[in-house]
């Protein structure tokens, strides 16, 4: 039985993951008065992606063709281990708080020397702007997560979800700011509102897109993918880490479509706040980020204060 | 019995073989190429004998101590090998058997310019002095190895003495490593008045009687003594220009293991000689290990000297090792043996892996110096067309040195975060919060490490050439490879038998008499090394093997959907301009971002200088030069008032130096009555 729940575990975040942009595209093309494409939009792309012919620039070393898999690679073995819809993966040793964290970084060297392969003058600043951001982001999701780890006694991400499942209201309270913290992070990591803008193209303000500029076809599927991959698994970690709850904690099959529909359910609504945040806020100016990510990681030391 | 013979005999050898090679390099330096095979080749002996030795003593156990007794008082020719001993004889044999043969191809290039003799003479005395310092029984045989290790180092930095820049350097390392030598003979003197006696054992023994005082007076007459050396800030202003002064493979040496012998000896007095420590011993070193890792990468950050840059990664890596050590003396005086172990393997596994990266990258900016003529960053670019080879073990260097899994690095920093963990924990509230913010600055050093080194490999390997020089480049020769290769090998082999090696570290760490009897609170097998309350656990082979096979599968995959599919070669996309060297990233502006974000802290500079056509009516510019750079705040607010201090008591001084001899006489009467008076009292 186990072998089925192992499969979903390993598949579902690549899987989903698509899904999960085209609806936060969705309702952030409704709430801006357009129909917007369907929520299958971005399958249709990667599918398109990949059947298309690519130009690589002459410039480009070994480094710029391998790293679309190393990212992409990463973010799935991330996505099979951390908790999805059930907890009883608590064993799974990849699935350490630092072992994920630096297993995204992983990602993100590779991403950023990929901007600065080809040369461009966007690919490189987009490579420092990331770096930028990624380094002063690691403080704040690293703590932020630690404050549940304390509780629980465990920096296992599974161990965490059971842990919490189980804590009292009132060890809700520094929850609350490391929940906040965690969520400062998350849209920094994952390039979304006010860090990043993952809709546009202009040269003075992205991030994420001006380092992928150059890939074209199945690399740039790949990036797409992977990105939606890492967006995915933040939403799953906010959802697992801070509301474990309707998690199967056992291995029998019959819990397992609760626990996938409460799942979604919760991604649902971590998406529809994404798309809302987007919707409704400005991106800021890129030297006011810092500000954002140190309240992160301010956040949480006062969580973790008050926790142990 | 058998073996301990066997083991000092070979200890002996390996000194001897050593000390041949050096005398024999001076005796041949008339020939470049002789002088250069046999230094190079008697230090890679002399290396590998050094590694048997060391091993044997690791694995079988057969530790010795060595006593000749001198005609001089107090001095005698005393060695003693135990594990921690041997652990830092294996780590300098094992840098020192790659550099060398490193060396062999490397020195090539300083043929007819310098005498390759005095290079082969010191690089050996080095390499001896430093195996003894580690090893050295006794204070003042202590401070005479050390002296040659410091002098030889010294001759070493000054090396290419034919740029100024590198002679001052070496007169600021010069300076610096004797401030710490007094600081050192100070703890010994002051050991000495205590316990009456210079042998390292016997210190041991009778330290305990005396008063606490002396104990942390000691403690921090050696904090700045060896943290000269070791490269902690505020002391580490002469690290910066000494390393980068010297030949790549020195520095090598120099950032790899030779700061390390100022951590072993922070083990060797705080952890074994003196008596337990006092919990804000174990506070002070926290508090400088967090300032000395965030404030080295940030300055690293700002570098655009290649070499400079590793250099400071050294101070932030010094800043790693001693948040370790740190926390393995306050769970020590906490009474949390268990604790205590963790931390200390923690540190010497950061130690072993720092000292195999940084020999990496070391090298690796060796080569690249030694085809382009520069150590400067801006003037690479596009590398790694030229020199594949190297851009890869340079990329492994980069990729441990930034702890990302599945390499070395991320593994000791695993198990750091993992003692400061614990710490914010186990201890009561005012450690706790040193705890904290000793993690947090880890996290960050962590980031911003990972930043500098898409920087520096970027800048360097990646795009296009952006000077002439690079295009002349080749690919470096046999020997310089074959030394970079096997330490690269080494950062993913150490990476994925990480739980074996934890094994074999803590044997060392349970070898000290503080730690015999404690279990350790982790355990590792070759699959996992977790932590024995269940805390975390972590499994390096699983991680390597996941991100193989699913890159793999990745690929395969890829494959099959769009092997159909053509790709084409195109120019880099620049809305239209030409593209030239100038459309890329530099080393300046890719950290200029974080500068301006931690300017509070690295206070940067800017000056603005515009030279007009026509003076009178300042509308066309002829030319403008901007210059970028950072204050130094330690010369600045510490080390420029005491120079001016010492110049103005150095003044005052002066009057009393008349040149008349009568003058002269009285004062020593005068000083002769003091004494007698002194000593009648």
């Amino acid at each position: 039985m186990s072998i089925i729940i192992w499969t979903i575990q390993l598949a579902l975040v690549p899987a989903v993951s698509p899904l999960c942009i085209g609806v936060v595209r969705k309702i952030k093309a409704r709430f801006q008065n357009r129909v917007g494409a369907g929520i299958f939009q971005p399958y249709r792309d990667l599918w398109k992606l990949f059947h298309k012919d690519e130009v690589i620039s002459e410039d480009a070393s070994w480094i710029f063709k391998c790293a679309p898999y190393i990212i992409f690679s990463t973010t799935v073995i991330i996505g099979a281990s951390i908790p999805l819809f059930t907890t009883i993966f608590s064993i799974n040793v990849l699935g350490d708080l630092l072992v994920v964290i630096y297993l995204i970084a992983l990602g993100t060297f590779f991403l950023a020397l990929a901007g600065m392969d080809v040369g461009s003058a966007f690919g490189g600043f987009g490579s420092s702007r990331e770096m930028t951001v990624a380094a002063l982001t690691e403080g704040g999701l690293m703590f932020s997560i630690l404050v549940p780890a304390f509780s629980a006694h465990s920096t296992n991400l599974f161990a965490i979800s059971g842990a919490v499942a189980s804590f009292s209201f009132f060890a809700f309270a520094p929850m609350i700011l490391a929940l906040a913290a965690f969520i400062i992070a998350m849209l920094a990591e994952t390039g979304r509102f006010p860090f990043d803008n993952p809709a546009t193209h202009l040269e003075l303000t992205m991030i994420h897109e001006a380092m992928v500029l150059e890939y074209s076809g199945k690399r740039l599927a790949l990036i797409e993918w992977a990105a939606a991959n890492k967006f995915f698994i933040f939403l799953a970690l906010g959802a697992n880490l801070f509301f474990p709850w309707g998690m199967s904690s056992s291995e029998r099959l019959g819990d397992v479509p609760l626990a996938l529909i409460l799942f979604f359910a919760k991604i649902l609504a971590f998406s529809v706040f994404v798309a809302v945040l987007e919707s409704t806020i400005v991106k800021f100016r890129f030297f006011r980020l810092p500000d954002l990510l140190f309240t992160s990681f301010i956040l949480s030391i006062i969580a973790m204060s008050l926790t142990i | 019995m058998f073996n301990t013979l066997i083991s000092s005999n070979i200890f002996f050898l390996s000194l001897l073989l050593w000390i041949a090679g050096a005398v024999g390099a001076l005796v041949l330096s008339k020939n470049d190429r002789m002088a250069n095979w046999w230094g190079n080749s008697f230090a890679i002996l002399g290396s590998c004998v050094g590694l048997l030795f060391s091993l044997s003593v690791l694995i079988i156990g057969s530790t010795f101590s060595f006593n000749i007794d001198s005609t001089l008082p107090l001095l005698s020719l005393s060695f003693s090998v135990d594990k921690l001993s041997a652990f830092f004889i294996f780590l300098i044999s094992l840098i020192a058997l790659l550099a060398s043969i490193y060396a062999l191809g490397y020195v090539k290039h300083y043929y007819k310019k310098y005498n390759i003799g005095a290079l082969g003479f010191f690089y050996n005395i080095f390499l001896a002095g430093m195996v003894m310092v580690v090893s050295a029984h006794n204070a003042l045989f202590f401070l005479i190895v050390w002296e040659i290790m410091s002098l030889a180092s010294y001759f070493l930095v000054i090396y290419e003495n034919k740029e100024k820049e590198n002679v001052q350097a070496g007169s600021l390392y010069f300076i610096m490593t004797h401030v710490g030598t007094a600081f050192i003979t100070l703890a010994f003197l002051l050991l000495y008045r205590s316990t009456g006696s210079l042998d390292f054992g016997v210190i041991k023994e009778t330290i305990g009687n005396s008063s606490p005082l002396i104990a942390d007076t000691v403690f921090i007459l050696a904090l700045i003594g060896f943290g000269t050396k070791a490269g902690i800030i505020p002391f580490h202003i002469w690290l910066p220009n000494a390393h980068p002064a010297a030949p790549s493979h020195v520095s090598a040496l120099m950032s790899g293991v030779m700061i390390k012998t100022g951590i072993y000896m922070f083990i060797r007095m705080f952890m074994d000689m003196l008596p337990d420590a006092p919990l804000w011993w174990g506070v002070v070193i926290l508090i400088l290990g967090a300032i000395s890792s965030l404030f080295g990468v940030l300055y690293a950050l700002t570098e655009h000297d290649i070499k400079r840059l590793l250099a400071y990664h050294s101070i932030e890596n010094i800043g790693i090792i001693l948040l370790g050590l740190g926390s393995s003396l306050v769970f020590w005086s906490l009474d949390m043996k268990p604790l205590a172990v963790l931390s200390l393997v923690a540190a010497l596994f950061h130690t072993l892996n720092h000292a195999i990266f940084k020999a990496l990258l070391f090298l690796g900016a060796g080569s690249v110096i030694s085809q382009t003529h520069t150590r400067n960053m801006e003037e690479y670019g596009g590398l790694i067309k030229y020199m594949p080879q190297t851009a890869l073990f340079f990329l492994a260097g980069s990729m441990a040195i930034s702890a990302l899994p599945p390499l070395n690095g991320f593994f000791s920093e695993w198990m750091t975060f993992q003692s400061l963990f614990s710490g914010i924990m186990a201890s009561n509230v005012p450690v706790r919060w040193v705890f904290i913010l000793a993690a947090g600055s880890l996290a960050f050093t962590g980031g911003l490490a990972a930043m500098c080194f898409v920087k520096a490999f970027g800048v360097t390997f990646l795009a296009r050439p952006r000077s002439e020089n690079v295009r002349h480049a080749r690919e470096s020769g046999f020997a310089l490879r074959v030394g970079m290769a096997v330490l690269a090998a080494l950062t993913l082999v150490i990476g994925f038998t990480a739980g074996s090696i934890t094994n074999a570290v803590s044997g060392v760490v349970s070898d000290l008499s503080a730690f015999n009897s404690s279990e350790p609170a982790f355990f590792s097998t070759i699959q996992t090394v977790g932590m024995r309350n269940g805390f975390a656990s972590i499994s390096m082979p699983l991680i390597l093997a996941s991100l193989i096979v699913t890159m793999a599968l990745t690929f395969f995959a890829v494959y099959l959907v769009s092997r159909n599919r053509k790709t084409k070669i195109g120019r880099t996309w620049d809305c239209g301009t030409t593209l030239g060297p100038r459309m890329e990233i530099t080393a300046t502006g890719f950290s200029n971002s974080i500068v301006t974000i931690f300017r509070g802290a690295l206070k940067p500079t800017k000056q603005t200088s515009i030279e007009y056509r026509d003076e009178d009516m300042r509308y066309f510019q002829k030319s403008s030069t901007v210059e970028l750079g950072i204050q130094d705040i330690y010369n600045r607010y510490f080390y420029q008032p005491v120079h001016m201090l010492t110049i103005k008591a150095s003044e005052y001084m002066k009057r009393i130096q008349s040149g008349n001899i009568n003058m002269y006489v009285l004062y020593i009467l005068a000083i002769l009555i003091a004494l007698l008076f002194a000593s009648g009292m």
